[in-house]
């Protein structure tokens, strides 16, 4: 029944997809939270600078950011990204690059939304019994927003998992591209839509059911 | 806002940022002169590349035609996905259970999948099973896509919507002797639609974003792929990647700013129960949210609601 996957990899398409989604995650945190700390600072121009790139960025399609990470950064500027021969490594690192560049807005967007959702009685009340600023941040601010702030991050790690199929647009080989591959040759349709979107469930539901349980879990009640 | 995190600044602390602003400001100007430069000496600020885009010939032959499209996918999406998801949303809060099942169902599972996905199905299915020319078929592929995504996130909108109306709304429908039905049509939708506006608005937004991927993958001829053809004839990539981006900036922008308006107003106005479906309904989502969580609703009250998890309070 199930030969029409015969002389395809679909697993090492999800795998793509799988490195795909973990590093970009792991640098769209990394650069949100940069994004997310500039946004809240005292400095006006850290603030500017902070809402200026999530404005423009999220106005962006990701498909824009991505081919011209190709075309753009890749074939004019010669952005290689260490991997000058290689075009399967340099494509799926630009790929990566566009991912990072795209989400770390909505990952900085979700980071001070939960700070804005720790009461200013809070960090009144911290000041108040004589806490430093770096204590309030420590002990009293920091704590909370995290905490209140797994639900919307859990939305963008799986906005991103479906996002990664944008690479797709660039030629990295994942699951959508071998998708259109499969879904051009072979007859059974639906069978191969079937087993992409299965895949593709498989890795999302999860990832909601498991952080969903912990932002409720942890979730500060007020 | 940020009087959560920090005080007033006083003398010291306005030395020190204004130290900051330095630094940050020198280090910003070293970053924009070092593009200006690798710009500069790719050959990419030639007034050659740009001087295409003060003629109205790539306008009205390459980039107006483009966004055209892109607007033209994206409304008739939103014009299919609406009532769909209204549909959907309504089947979720129904009293019999098989019929929420069903729906929730469908719902989870067409947005837990890629609309990538979604479309290059559509695209296949439409090749195989119909007679659609390969002029009109990108359309139509790329709609069905985005119909079917956002069909199933403006479902969980409209969900919310109404879960979001104070509880004495749907009671005192009952109470004068309304059915189940008058009172979903006649006391809860509208009320809920206004809500839902802002969210919506937003919704849009993504829908735009989204069309780009047909240009890329099916060759369906919107903004982003009439950007290469224009680059192919003017031989300008960068250039037409700026403008391009300028203009979904644009577009997009204007959209975000009329949800917001609207969401002020929504929430201003003295008439309705108050309760406004925010921007941040969907905001959150880079090209929509998915899972099965996040999606449940608080009760009612006239604090404006959102499905983004804010902690209840």
């Amino acid at each position: 029944m199930f030969d029409f996957l015969e002389g395809y990899d679909v697993l090492a398409a999800f795998w793509m997809t799988v490195k795909l989604t973990a590093l970009s995650a792991l640098g769209s945190l990394i650069l949100g939270t940069l994004l997310a700390a500039m946004r809240v600072s005292p400095v006006p121009l850290m603030r500017g600078f902070g809402t200026a790139y999530v404005n423009i960025v999220r106005n962006i399609p990701l498909t824009v950011i991505i081919v011209f990470a190709s075309l753009g950064l890749a074939d004019i500027f010669g952005m290689t990204m260490g991997a000058p021969d290689d075009f399967e490594v340099q494509d799926f690192r630009l790929a990566v690059f566009g991912l990072v560049g795209y989400h770390a807005a909505f990952v900085c967007e979700a980071l001070r939304s939960g700070i804005n959702t720790v009461p200013p009685g809070q960090a009144e009340a911290a000041r108040a019994i004589g806490l430093s600023f770096s204590q309030v941040l420590r002990l009293i601010v920091l704590p909370q927003a995290f905490r209140s702030v797994i639900g919307p991050l859990a939305n963008v790690l799986i906005a991103l998992t479906k996002n990664t199929t944008v690479a797709a647009a660039i030629g990295v080989a994942e699951a959508a591209s071998l998708m259109k591959e499969m879904i051009e040759n072979e007859a059974q349709t639906v069978a191969i839509g079937a087993v992409f979107a299965f895949g593709f469930v498989v890795l999302t539901l999860p990832t909601g059911l498991i952080l969903g349980w912990l932002s409720k879990r942890l979730a500060v009640k007020r | 806002m940020t009087s959560v995190l920090y005080d007033t600044p006083g003398p010291r602390a306005k030395r020190r940022n204004v130290i900051f602003s330095v630094i940050f400001f020198v280090l910003l100007a070293l970053f924009l002169w070092w593009i200006w430069q690798t710009m500069d000496g790719k050959g990419q600020l030639k007034w050659d590349l740009w001087e295409p885009f003060t003629t109205s010939q790539a306008w009205t032959t390459y980039l107006l035609p483009g966004l055209g499209e892109t607007l033209k996918a994206a409304a008739i999406a939103m014009v299919i996905a609406l009532p769909l998801g209204a549909v959907f949303g309504i089947a979720r809060l129904s009293d019999h259970r098989w019929v929420r099942g069903a729906a929730g169902a469908v719902v989870e599972f067409f947005r837990s999948i890629p609309v990538l996905l979604l479309m290059l199905f559509a695209n296949e299915f439409y090749v195989r099973s119909t007679n659609i020319g390969s002029e009109e078929r990108p359309l139509y592929a790329v709609v069905t896509g985005l119909v079917l995504y956002n069909a199933s996130v403006l479902a969980e909108i409209v969900r919310a919507g109404i879960l979001s109306l104070p509880k004495g709304q749907s009671e005192a429908a009952m109470a004068v002797g309304l059915r189940k039905g008058q009172t979903m049509t006649n006391v809860l939708l509208p009320q809920a639609v206004t809500a839902m506006l802002p969210a919506i608005v937003s919704q849009l937004v993504v829908i735009v974003k989204d069309t780009a991927l047909g240009g890329a993958m099916l060759g369906f001829t919107e903004l982003l792929s009439s950007r290469s053809t224009l680059a192919a004839n003017y031989a300008n990539v960068i250039p037409s990647f700026i403008v391009v981006a300028i203009i979904y900036i644009i577009v997009n922008f204007i959209l975000t700013s009329f949800a917001g308006w609207l969401e002020g107003r929504l929430r201003r106005s003295k008439k309705g129960t108050g309760v406004v479906l925010g921007e941040d309904a969907v905001e959150i989502n880079p090209a929509a949210v998915g899972g099965g969580f996040g999606t449940g609703g608080e009760g009612g009250g006239p604090s404006g609601f959102t499905f983004t998890d804010k902690p209840p309070r």
